[in-house]
């Protein structure tokens, strides 16, 4: 039209007026793509009980999210895939052998108590995915401890049929770290074959997500590399007698559900700190509470609560760890306050 | 090597469909809209009336206080004085003026003799009477800044960043008008009494770089161009401060605090009409683009001038146009209505038909923390959002939201589509409304304790 623009309907809406392409949906769209490899593998390493276990996984976790809000009358927000990647995380931090109706009520867990009653999406203040894990550790801990042997297929049926079980390499690894280099090689650990959680088998698949998540600047390098770095640099330091550090730094870093913890879990936004400095710090005690837990905790693997231990310190990480004000000095401005507090103290015992 | 500064967004910069095109000069308008507040300060009082003839240079708003006297764009009669829509919001006095497109030039428009002898007192009083503001948007009056950076001032920074995306106005000048800018630079340097002048330019305009290098080379001048970074908000003041000097501004404080002063490429060019030829600022470069335009152009127009014209000169409007927008779209103003008039700060025009309106019906903060790594300002955005919710003015005070200086990286970079840079308007105004409130308490209650003392 040229001329008479009286008739078109204008938005006088703030500015800016332009946003970015990239939403709540396409970052959760891409956490789902990158856990493919993980998930192809352990579909390659365990049969299909565990793709049937994330799809029921996934399921119950939209269908919990859909009821809350559907009996609290709030918006439906499905459509943001938040609940989708809870769901898949959930059923990769767990024994492909675990029934699938626990599978329903870990996202319950998850869900319900640890996200929706605190909020909703981006209010709560632990991960879902591994405070549900822990949910389902501590009601059902004989199956959330047995892990099929490598190498054997899990039966699809419903209820848990009797399979082959076998240590995982991390209890090896506190208890005969000489045996479990025998029986698993380095590249064993690191390619997945490997016994563990259906997800974390297989470093190598993480790690190809964890770099797509990075080149997609989903995430930043901060919080895994302060993790994995933290436990790689203290496993150099705690190599049991007679080992090489350096074979055990690798044990450290491929076994276990450290990997899948460091890109996947560590990094979820809502429970990790915003700064980027606030994040090596949160990384660092990550890796720290995982040693800490693999050598003097009574589990074997620490990542999951090592995490969770964390994500309850993250509000203190933000409230200490701010951007430096722009156009202030540091130094100045910890002089000024310093003196300010001085004059208070000499104030006070006046 | 290229300079920039800590944070910012990386929008795509949209300024293929005009960075090419050459400036068109708009057919003269039958009537132009003149508002009478174009500048930071005051608005300033029209001095004609309803009936008056008016020339082309001719004062028509007088300045008291802070401020720019406004000039008639055209020769006419003036056929009313009284308030219009206006592109910064709301109705403004405006002094309406029927072109007789005669172009009858004011006497009041003399050319210094000799502006190589003028003193720096007459030289500003030159930028003063010509009305020149900070023509980026900002519109703080020109000969305020140069007067009160005299003696503060040993860094002349000229903005050339141009960092909004869509407005190609002054990547268009660098190329067809660098006599302008590097003549107007030699200016401020002698006012400034510096030996050199930087124009800050970012690295999308690399054949704006060269020719001002060229002209700087031809005409021998104490000039240098620093190429910067492609990323907004670079064009911010403080940011291109922090750019090529390393230096911050304080909070609150004003780029003289660091010893800067910063110009925009149009003001520049509008110095150096008026040191030449005594023309004050009546002619706007405006780009008209945006995915409802249907032939997006660089058009220069008398100040005043109805933006209907200017989207008939593009082939108009789509029909889908949902919005229109005066300045950029990042800090740019949408408007209600298509009939406000370009003003000295309107450096573009656009209009919006496509799927430019990304909203979310839930708005919800994940705490991705993308907002903190692009505020220029080194705040927190999500909290600071956080705290206008619950109208936590003592939390916005620790927070430093008056250090917001509105750029929209955050609100564009938020996947959440959280509706940031509106909430931190809102949330400023709690802040001064507070302030407001206790100084008045405190006044009554000293009011009170004089009463009892008396």
């Amino acid at each position: 039209m040229t001329g008479d623009y009286k008739a078109l309907k204008l938005i006088a809406s703030s500015n800016p007026h332009i946003r970015n392409n990239e939403d709540t949906r396409s970052i959760m769209l891409d956490v789902i793509i990158a856990l493919c490899p993980a998930l192809a593998w352990s579909v390659f390493r365990f049969g299909f009980r565990a793709l049937i276990a994330a799809l029921v996984s996934v399921g119950s976790a939209l269908c919990w999210e859909w009821a809350y809000r559907k009996v609290l009358n709030k918006p439906q927000m499905l459509g943001d895939l938040s609940a989708a990647v809870t769901g898949l995380l959930l059923s990769m931090v767990c024994p492909v052998t675990l029934p699938y109706w626990m599978l329903v009520i870990g996202n319950f867990f998850a869900i319900v108590v640890v996200k929706q009653l605190y909020g909703g999406l981006g209010k709560n203040f632990m991960n879902p995915a591994l405070a549900g894990r822990a949910a389902l550790v501590a009601c059902y801990a004989s199956q959330m401890t047995s892990w099929i042997a490598p190498g054997e297929k899990a039966p699809l049926s419903m209820i848990n049929a009797d399979v082959v079980t076998a240590a995982t390499p991390m209890a090896m690894m506190g208890e005969d770290f000489a045996g479990l280099t025998v029986k698993y090689g380095v590249r064993d650990m690191f390619v997945g074959l490997i016994g563990g959680s259906a997800g974390e088998i297989s470093a190598m698949m993480l790690l190809i997500g964890g770099l797509y998540l990075i080149w997609r600047k989903v995430i930043s390098w901060h919080i895994p590399v302060a993790y994995i770095g933290t436990v790689a640099l203290l496993a150099l330091i705690t190599t049991p007698a007679g080992s090489s550090p350096l074979t055990y730094m690798a044990y450290s870093v491929f076994g276990g559900g450290l990997m899948l913890g460091a890109f996947f879990m560590a990094t979820d936004y809502v429970t990790s700190p915003v700064t980027k400095k606030g994040q090596l710090i949160f990384g660092v005690g990550c890796g720290l509470l995982t040693v800490f837990i693999r050598k003097f905790g009574s589990f074997p693997e620490g990542v999951c609560y090592s995490i969770l231990l964390m994500n309850c310190t993250v509000w203190i990480i933000d409230q200490h760890v701010k951007p430096i004000r722009f156009g202030v000095d540091p130094e100045k401005e910890k002089a000024k306050k310093a003196e300010e507090k001085a004059k208070k103290k000499e104030a006070a015992a006046k | 090597m290229a300079k920039a500064f800590f944070g910012g967004v990386h929008p795509n910069d949209m300024k293929a469909a005009t960075h090419e095109k050459a400036i068109e000069q708009l057919a003269p308008p039958k009537q132009v809209i003149i508002p009478m507040s174009m500048h930071f300060g005051a608005p300033c009082t029209p001095i004609v009336q309803k009936g008056d003839h008016v020339k082309l240079g001719q004062k028509i708003g007088e300045t008291k206080g802070l401020g720019a006297p406004i000039h008639a764009s055209v020769s006419g009669t003036v056929v009313a004085v009284e308030p219009r829509p206006f592109s910064m919001g709301g109705n403004i006095m405006s002094v309406v003026i029927d072109n007789d497109f005669q172009d009858e030039l004011s006497e009041e428009v003399v050319a210094p003799a000799d502006p190589d002898l003028l003193s720096v007192e007459e030289m500003i009083e030159v930028v003063k009477n010509a009305g020149i503001v900070g023509m980026g948007g900002a519109t703080f009056p020109t000969h305020v800044k140069i007067s009160g950076g005299i003696g503060q001032v040993d860094t002349v920074i000229i903005n050339g960043a141009e960092c909004e995306p869509y407005i190609t106005g002054d990547h268009r000048a660098m190329l067809e008008r660098p006599e302008q800018i590097i003549g107007g630079c030699c200016f401020l340097a002698k006012m400034f009494g510096v030996d050199k002048v930087i124009i800050g330019v970012e690295m999308n305009k690399q054949n704006g770089i060269d020719s001002l290098n060229k002209k700087i080379e031809e005409m021998n001048a104490p000039v240098v161009v620093q190429p910067l970074h492609t990323r907004y908000p670079q064009g911010g003041e403080k940011q291109l401060c922090q750019a090529i000097t390393g230096k911050q501004v304080p909070p609150g404080g004003l780029p003289s605090a660091i010893g800067c002063a910063v110009f925009n490429i149009n003001s520049v060019c509008s110095i150096y009409k008026a040191m030449t030829t005594g023309m004050p600022v009546v002619r706007k470069v405006v780009t008209v683009s945006g995915s409802g335009v249907v032939e997006p152009k660089n058009i220069e127009c008398p100040i005043g001038t109805p933006i209907g014209l200017l989207f008939d000169a593009c082939g108009g409007l789509k029909d889908e146009t949902f919005k229109i927008i005066a300045g950029g779209p990042m800090m740019g103003m949408a408007q209600y209505t298509a009939d406000i008039s370009v003003a000295k700060g309107t450096g573009s025009l656009l209009a919006f038909a496509g799927d430019e309106n990304k909203v979310s019906d839930n708005p919800t903060c994940i705490r991705c923390g993308r907002c903190v790594e692009a505020c220029p300002m080194h705040l927190e955005p999500l909290y600071l959002y956080m705290y206008v919710q619950k109208k936590n003015v003592d939390a916005l005070n620790d927070a430093h939201i008056m250090d917001c200086m509105e750029c929209g990286a955050c609100a564009y970079i938020c996947p959440g589509r959280l509706h940031l840079t509106q909430s931190f308007k809102a949330g400023k105004q709690l802040v001064k409304d507070d302030a407001a409130k206790k100084k008045a308490a405190a006044e009554a209650a000293k009011a009170a304790e004089e009463k009892k003392g008396a």
